[in-house]
């Protein structure tokens, strides 16, 4: 019956929000319960959609930052600025309250344990959030697959899964790099943004040809491929995913 | 606002592709039907900031695909698109 749950037509269905967490001043990750969900890939998303009482609609796509197998689904969303969307998600959403959804979807972005070789992780901000699936999928799966993560942002209070992140970083197969671009902890001197020489010293070689995910606002991802691929990376191994104030991945 | 600050990229495309196709579209691979270019659709660029999705393929900025849900319909608009090579399972 694996083919006819493929062909499946894909639609909305009511999850339920059984847990909250902030994760920042201006990021919460939700806990859904979706009866049904037909399980996830790291790196997938689905679409949140939010109907006003005169009807009018607003969707928008999350990337799941939980991986699959668990009981619940969970997403982290960050507030975009007058947002349609990310405003009632952060702020209003409660416990036990209905919210539309639609996925998994996406096929590109992904990871696979049983894929071959290292996997180097560059987020910008709450482009960390697949990435954060993925690292999860790395544990659960116990692969030995070498992974790097480059994690831009702005301060120290900007962490998400701050706790999560140290945990994962004591495995010998993780390695966690975080980069600070306007103010960094005591002890860290460096503070920019990602350039041509951060990602020669820290970054996976094209000879050891990772798998590189990037994901960020588009200025992000933009700039951190350009510097891939002028490092000599193979622009076909480098995957992106962008979000942006609009709605999007995020 | 100009409009190359707000593109996202075919992964946004997903959900409303999923609604229409059986088989993920953003991992396929396409043809630009303006400049020749194949790619992922995934790399593609997509605005969302219109009536629907419109994506634009990364080398030319040629529309290569519109959709448009509205509450009775879904207007697939493909016309920018030479092909789309999807896995054979």
């Amino acid at each position: 019956m694996e083919r006819t749950a493929l062909r499946r037509r894909l639609t909305w269905q009511v999850a339920t929000v059984t847990d909250v967490r902030r994760e920042t001043a201006t990021a919460r990750t939700l806990v859904l319960d979706v009866p049904d969900w037909p399980g996830h890939l790291a790196g997938q998303h689905l679409d949140v959609r939010l109907t006003a009482p005169d009807g009018y609609r607003a969707s928008r796509s999350y990337s799941v930052a939980s991986a699959w197998p668990s009981a619940t689904i969970e997403l982290t969303v960050e507030q975009v600025p007058d947002g349609e969307v990310s405003p009632y998600l952060v702020d209003v959403l409660q416990v036990g309250d209905p919210l539309e959804i639609r996925g998994p979807v996406g096929g590109w972005f992904v990871w696979k344990p049983e894929q071959e070789g290292p996997v180097q992780l560059i987020g910008g901000g709450s482009g960390i959030v697949p990435l954060r699936a993925m690292l999860r999928a790395h544990a659960a799966a116990a692969s030995t697959a070498p992974v790097r993560l480059l994690y831009s942002v702005r301060r120290p209070a900007s962490v998400i899964y701050v706790d999560d992140l140290k945990e994962l970083a004591a495995s010998d197969d993780v390695d966690v790099r975080l980069v600070y671009t306007r103010k960094a902890p005591a002890g860290e001197p460096r503070v920019g943004r990602i350039d041509a020489d951060l990602i020669e010293r820290l970054a996976f070689t094209p000879a050891d040809e990772p798998t590189t995910y990037v994901c960020g606002p588009t200025p992000f991802v933009e700039a951190v491929a350009d510097l891939l691929v002028a490092a000599g990376h193979d622009p076909a191994r480098v995957r992106t995913e962008r979000f942006g104030p609009t709605g999007g991945p995020q | 606002m100009t409009t190359d600050a707000t593109y996202l990229d075919g992964n946004a495309a997903a959900g409303a592709l999923s609604e229409v196709f059986a088989m993920d579209v953003t991992s396929a691979v396409t043809q630009c039907n303006g400049c020749g270019q194949t790619g992922v659709f995934a790399e593609s660029h997509v605005y969302v900031n219109a009536p629907g999705l419109v994506a634009r393929c990364a080398g030319c900025d040629n529309v290569l695909l519109r959709v448009v849900t509205t509450p009775s319909d879904i207007y697939l608009d493909l016309r920018g698109l030479t092909y789309l090579r999807l896995p054979n399972p």
